[in-house]
C-alpha cells in the first residue's frame, strides 16, 4: 500500500548573511507497509522519523526538498496528491494534547474532523459522538478543552481524530512516551484494532518494548537511513542483521543492559561510507568505501555489507 | 453559581480598591506638581486685571483661599472637597468643570469611537492578511504601511489629511465639529458625520498600525504552531486554519491591545482636535493648560485616568470570555 525507496529529505538553510546551506536530514530512506498491518518506525531522536511523517502528509516546511519516491496505492506521492489525501487516505495521531487547538472544545475539533471529511455538521457531530463512545469517553468529553483532559483522555481523543476518517494509512508519532503502563497497553490496542479493520498503520517511536508489543514489523531508522526492516519476531529469536539493532536489542533492562557506545552522527557531518561504521564494532577498510545497498538476508532488510556473519 | 456570583464580587470589590488607589495617587502628584509649578494661582485667577490690585488685595486672596497654609493641609482641604464631588470652576469656560468635561466628552466621544472601531477592525483585517501571506507582496506592502505610519507623528498626519481632503479636494470641511454660523440644535446628523471623519481617519490611521503589526507576530507565531501542523495534516487549507483555529487564538492580545490603546486614542486626540480645531475635551486640555485653567486641568487629568482604567479593566473582563483555560482554570475534574 506505501512504499518508499530512496527518499532523501535535504533543507536549505541560510548560514550567517546570505550564505546558502544545504542540510540533507534523510538519506536513502526506505519503508513499505501492507494494508492490515502494524509496522513501528524506530530510531533515536535526530533519525528522521517524524520528518518521515510530515513529508507523506505534505506538511514539511517551505525549505525542505524530497528526492527518491513515495508510493501510495501503486502511484506516486506528489505535493498535489499529498495534499488531496491527508487528513482523508492518510491520517495522523499526533504526539500529545499541544496538537489540539487549546481554544476549542474537543468535540468541535473532532466534529470538524469529519466535516473536513465531507459530512454535513449534523452528520460529523453524530460521528464523533459514535467514535467518543467506542472509546469509552464519557459525552462530557466534548464540551471539554484540551487542558481539561487526562492523559489517557487525551491519547484516545487523539486516537478518535484519525478513526472517523476513513483513511487507510494511520501515522501515530510517538503516541506512548510519558504515559501509564495501562494507557501505553490500551494505546497501542487501539492501533491494532485499526490494523485489524484493514488499514496501514506506522508506529513511530524509540520506544522497542512498545514496538515489539504490537508491530508485525520494525523498521529501524539511524542518521536518516534504514539501516533494518525485520520481523518483530526476529529480535526475541536473536535473527538480527544489522549490528545497530543488535545493539539496541542488547541495550533493554531485561537482555544485557549494555549501552550503545558513542552518538549518531549529525546531519551537518555525515561520514563517507557506511553512516554507522564509527560506533560499529565489525567495522572493516571496505566500509569506509561506499554507503551500503539494502539487501534482503534472513527474510529481512539491511544495510550493512557484513550481516551475514 | 454561588461561587460564581462570590467570584464577581471579589473581582468588582478589587477592582474599585485599586481604582481608589491609584486615583488618590494621582491626585497626590497632580498636587504637588501644581504646586510646585510657576503658576500662581492668584495671577491665573485674576488674569489681566493683575496690575490693578494691590499686594494687599493679593495677599487678602491668598489667605482667604487658604494658600499660606503648609502643602499638607491644603491637600487634605483640596481632597475633601474634590471627594464631596466640587472639582471647582473652570477659568477658561467659566462653567463647574464636571460640566465642562461632561459637555466636552460627548462631543469628542463619537470622534473617539470611529477611531477605536475603525483601528481595530482595519488594523485586526490587515494583520491577519499580511500574517497568512507572510513574505508574500501582500505582506510587505502591509509592513511598509505600518511601519511608515507607526513612525509618523499624530499631528502630521493630520495636518497631511487637512491639506489634500479639505483644501485640495474640498472634500471634507477644514474645521470645527459643525458648519459654522448654524445654532447646535439645527446641525444635522449627516453634518456630525461630515465634520467628525477627518479627524476620527486621523486618531485611527495611527492605531491601525499598532494593531497590525502584533496581530501578524501572533497570526505567524500560531501558524508556526503544533496545533496548526496537526489541523494541516487533517487537511485543512491555509484560510480553513485561520478561520478556524488562528482567530480565537489572536483575538485575545489583540483584544487587550485594543483596549490598552484607548489612553494612546486619548493622548492622540488632543493632537488630533487642535490641528482641526474639534471643540472637544482634547482642545479643552490645550486651552486648559496654556491658559494655567488649574481646575479643569486636573478635573481633566482625573478624568483621563478614570477613562484609561476602564479601558484595561475592560481588557481584564474579556480574557475569561475568550479563554476557556482563564474562565474553567479552576475547574477540573
Amino acid at each position: 500500500m506505501l512504499s518508499i525507496s530512496n527518499l532523501g529529505i535535504t533543507f536549505t538553510q541560510y548560514d550567517q548573511g546570505l550564505r546558502r546551506k544545504q542540510l540533507t536530514v534523510i538519506t536513502d530512506l526506505d519503508l513499505t507497509i501492507q494494508a492490515g498491518e502494524v509496522v513501528a518506525v524506530m530510531g533515536a531522536s535526530g533519525s528522521g522519523k517524524s520528518l518521515l511523517a510530515h513529508a507523506l502528509l505534505g506538511i514539511l516546511p517551505d525549505n525542505a526538498q524530497l528526492s527518491g519516491t513515495m508510493e501510495f496505492q501503486g502511484e506516486p506521492l506528489t505535493p498535489k496528491r499529498c495534499e488531496a489525501l491527508r487528513g482523508k487516505a492518510i491520517a495522523l495521531i499526533p504526539q500529545s494534547v499541544g496538537y489540539l487547538d487549546p481554544l476549542m472544545t474537543v468535540g468541535r475539533q473532532v466534529q470538524r474532523v469529519g466535516q473536513l471529511n465531507g459530512l454535513s455538521s449534523g452528520a460529523a457531530r453524530t460521528l464523533a459522538n459514535r467514535t467518543f463512545a467506542r472509546y469509552d469517553l464519557p459525552p462530557t468529553t466534548r464540551q471539554r478543552y484540551p487542558f481539561q483532559l487526562s492523559g489517557g483522555m487525551a491519547r484516545r481523543v487523539l486516537v478518535s481524530t484519525a478513526v472517523l476518517t476513513q483513511a487507510q494509512l494511520v501515522i501515530a508519532d510517538e503516541p506512548t512516551p510519558g504515559l501509564h503502563p495501562d494507557v501505553v497497553t490500551e494505546t497501542l490496542n487501539h492501533l491494532r484494532e485499526l490494523a485489524r479493520e484493514g488499514r496501514g498503520v506506522m508506529l513511530i517511536t524509540h520506544d522497542i518494548e512498545a514496538a515489539l508489543q504490537v508491530a508485525d514489523r520494525v523498521a529501524v531508522f539511524y542518521a536518516g537511513t534504514t539501516v533494518e526492516i525485520a520481523a518483530a519476531e526476529d529480535f526475541a529469536r536473536g535473527n538480527l542483521r544489522h549490528p545497530y539493532t543488535q545493539a539496541l536489542w542488547r541495550s533493554l533492562p531485561q537482555n544485557d543492559f549494555v549501552p550503545v557506545p558513542g552518538n549518531q552522527p549529525s546531519p551537518e557531518n555525515l561520514p563517507v561510507g557506511c553512516l554507522y561504521r564509527d560506533r560499529c564494532a565489525w567495522v572493516t577498510s571496505e566500509c569506509e568505501q561506499a554507503r551500503p545497498e539494502l539487501r534482503f538476508v534472513r527474510q529481512g532488510w539491511v544495510r550493512c555489507i557484513h550481516a551475514e556473519r | 453559581m454561588d461561587m460564581q456570583l462570590r467570584s464577581v464580587f471579589t473581582f468588582v470589590a478589587r477592582k474599585l480598591l485599586r481604582l481608589g488607589l491609584l486615583l488618590l495617587a494621582v491626585a497626590i502628584f497632580t498636587f504637588v506638581l501644581l504646586s510646585l509649578s510657576p503658576i500662581d494661582p492668584v495671577q491665573a485667577y485674576i488674569g489681566a486685571d493683575m496690575m490693578q490690585i494691590s499686594s494687599e488685595q493679593r495677599q487678602l486672596i491668598a489667605e482667604r483661599w487658604g494658600l499660606d497654609q503648609p502643602m499638607i493641609i491644603r491637600f487634605w482641604d483640596w481632597l475633601g472637597q474634590l471627594v464631596q464631588g466640587n472639582w471647582g470652576t473652570s477659568m477658561v469656560f467659566n462653567q463647574p468643570v464636571s460640566e465642562v468635561i461632561a459637555s466636552r466628552f460627548w462631543v469628542s466621544l463619537p470622534m473617539l469611537a470611529i477611531a477605536w472601531l475603525l483601528s481595530g477592525i482595519l488594523g485586526l483585517g490587515l494583520g491577519i492578511l499580511s500574517g497568512a501571506l507572510a513574505g508574500s507582496w501582500i505582506d510587505r506592502v502591509v509592513r511598509l504601511y505600518a511601519y511608515t505610519l507607526a513612525s509618523s507623528p499624530t499631528f502630521w498626519v493630520a495636518l497631511l489629511l487637512l491639506i489634500v481632503f479639505s483644501v485640495a479636494l474640498r472634500v471634507t470641511p477644514i474645521c470645527c465639529a459643525a458648519p459654522p454660523g448654524i445654532l447646535a440644535a439645527d446641525v444635522t446628523l449627516w453634518q456630525h458625520l461630515h465634520h467628525l471623519l477627518l479627524p476620527a481617519i486621523a486618531l485611527s490611521i495611527i492605531g491601525i498600525a499598532n494593531i497590525a503589526l502584533h496581530t501578524r507576530q501572533k497570526l505567524i507565531d500560531v501558524l508556526h504552531s503544533d496545533y496548526i501542523l496537526f489541523a494541516r495534516a487533517q487537511g485543512e487549507s491555509l484560510w480553513g486554519v485561520v478561520r478556524h483555529h488562528g482567530f480565537r487564538n489572536l483575538i485575545l492580545p489583540a483584544l487587550t491591545l485594543q483596549f490598552a490603546s484607548l489612553s494612546e486614542l486619548f493622548g492622540g486626540s488632543v493632537l488630533v482636535e487642535q490641528v482641526f480645531a474639534y471643540p472637544g475635551l482634547g482642545a479643552a486640555t490645550v486651552q486648559a493648560a496654556l491658559r494655567s485653567d488649574v481646575p479643569l486641568l486636573v478635573g481633566i487629568v482625573f478624568f483621563s485616568a478614570l477613562f484609561v482604567y476602564t479601558g484595561n479593566t475592560l481588557a481584564d473582563l474579556t480574557y475569561p470570555i475568550v479563554d476557556p483555560r482563564i474562565r474553567l482554570g479552576g475547574w477540573q475534574t
